[in-house]
């Protein structure tokens, strides 16, 4: 167990970072989905059979996921004990962002989407190659994530969850600077960059996802 | 001026305490807010009943005793000034007034309105100190050039006045700002480059052993510090304390 504060709030944002990263990654590869199906095919067939991504960087990505989230309930849990006694008028919105301020509702949330989003292709890819013992298929990764987005319950939540990520992000991204010790003249630059991408990442997702409910296959 | 003060009232550390109704009249624009409580507690104590006791000293924004939390804002709700200096004219005639203690696992409450901040005296202790060689061979700090950037600085994060206004604010009740100061006057000066992996340890060290939350970086402490301690003190404890981590 980390036992300093600090060291706690840095494995957050390392953590925190590393997610960042691999969800401009994911974004690059599910946007090809809607420009170019078969660089998309060709891409998601890469990831589901390289030895590299599924026996390296897959377990090194879960490793992230949980170590994040456990940590972030740790630190809440923490949190609240410091001020056991609430007060009872607290005016938190007169000096902190709401975003800042319920990282944990927005990551509980997204949490919770992780769970739909891993049981919607995760699980149905694992039971696809080492349950059914299908045989390779480097054509059908695009046929199974439009049909995914037909319903539109799912298309929803999908949509309200990337909110909820943009939220998370907004303060997330560039406070993992400020934890590891960067606060200098990049500071005004990590900022702005940080509210780019936690409009436009997230934004892009919710375009996949439409794009998909809206133009399901003919076939 | 008439107000309808709503004020925690505690007999004592153990005692469970309650909002108490206190309508006030007669309240100038000019008074500051503890001349007002001046002002209740003299009607109290004229009909028999208990003052509130609220801690204060010097009344010019530098001792950092008082420390009512007021509207739901540490200090109310003008911006870089103690509860000392903030005046009635930032209230409107017919207002109501929640004034509480500040509120922290670390600061309990001992009566009414006072809080025991000593768990900032500790950190302090902790390593919040230079150690220097007074035996006959002192250096005078002033022979010891310092670039004009790092002792303003310096000089910046020792405005700290340990109100606790920090720990108030943070929706975690975290001490970062508070530590974050006392390490940096320190961190930016050569002075204190000698005990600097202690110190940094020590003192984050204690303030965890305090039971204060951890940062979040909202920015609460920043906007609700009357003397406006930075951010960028925070980022600096985290550097130090990363560093002297590795350093061991």
């Amino acid at each position: 167990m980390i036992k300093s504060s600090i060291a706690r709030k840095v494995v957050m944002a390392l953590s925190g970072l590393f997610l960042v990263f691999f969800l401009g990654q994911h974004f690059v590869i599910n946007i090809t989905s809607v420009i170019a199906p078969d660089t998309f095919n060709e891409w998601s067939h890469f990831m589901g059979y390289n030895v590299l991504v599924q026996y390296l960087l897959q377990p090194v990505l879960i490793a992230g996921v949980i170590v994040h989230f456990a940590m972030g309930i740790v630190l809440e849990l923490k949190n609240n004990k410091a001020r056991a006694v609430k007060y009872k008028q607290y005016n938190g919105g007169a000096n902190a962002s709401w975003m800042s301020r319920n990282m944990i509702i927005t990551g509980l949330v997204v949490l919770a989407f992780l769970g739909l989003h891993m049981y919607d292709f995760w699980i149905q890819e694992i039971s696809y190659k080492y349950i059914a013992m299908n045989p390779e298929d480097p054509t059908r990764y695009l046929e199974e994530t439009v049909h995914k987005f037909e319903p539109f319950w799912r298309t929803i939540i999908y949509v309200i969850s990337f909110v909820l990520l943009a939220l998370h992000l907004w303060h997330g991204f560039a406070s993992s600077f400020q934890t590891v010790g960067v606060n200098n003249k990049y500071s005004a630059g990590i900022q702005t960059f940080t509210k780019i991408y936690s409009i436009a990442i997230p934004l892009g997702f919710i375009f996949i996802a439409l794009y998909h409910h809206f133009n399901p296959l003919t076939h | 001026m008439k107000l309808n003060l709503k004020i925690w009232r505690q007999k004592d550390a153990k005692s469970q305490g309650q909002i108490v109704d206190y309508p006030i009249k007669g309240i100038e624009g000019d008074m500051s807010f503890l001349e007002m409580m001046d002002v209740l507690n003299e009607e109290l104590i004229n009909k028999g009943d208990e003052p509130v006791q609220f801690d204060h000293d010097c009344r010019e924004g530098i001792c950092g005793s008082c420390s009512l939390q007021i509207n739901g804002e540490p200090h109310g709700p003008d911006r870089l000034v103690t509860t000392c200096q903030l005046h009635m004219r930032k209230f409107n005639d017919g207002d109501t007034i929640v004034i509480e203690p500040f509120r922290a696992t670390a600061f309990p409450v001992i009566t009414d309105l006072i809080v025991d901040r000593s768990s900032f005296d500790r950190i302090q202790q902790a390593g919040g100190y230079i150690s220097v060689n007074t035996s006959g061979n002192t250096v005078d700090a002033n022979a010891i050039p310092i670039n004009k950037h790092d002792a303003d600085e310096a000089m910046d994060a020792a405005t700290c006045i340990g109100c606790g206004a920090c720990v108030a604010a943070c929706k975690n009740a975290s001490a970062m700002l508070f530590t974050s100061a006392k390490v940096s006057q320190f961190a930016l000066l050569p002075q204190g480059q000698v005990e600097a992996v202690d110190r940094v340890q020590n003192m984050v060290r204690q303030m965890d052993l305090e039971g204060f939350g951890n940062c979040t970086n909202t920015g609460a402490c920043e906007v609700e510090c009357p003397k406006g301690i930075s951010l960028e003190n925070i980022a600096r404890l985290n550097r130090e304390y990363l560093s002297a981590t590795t350093k061991g």
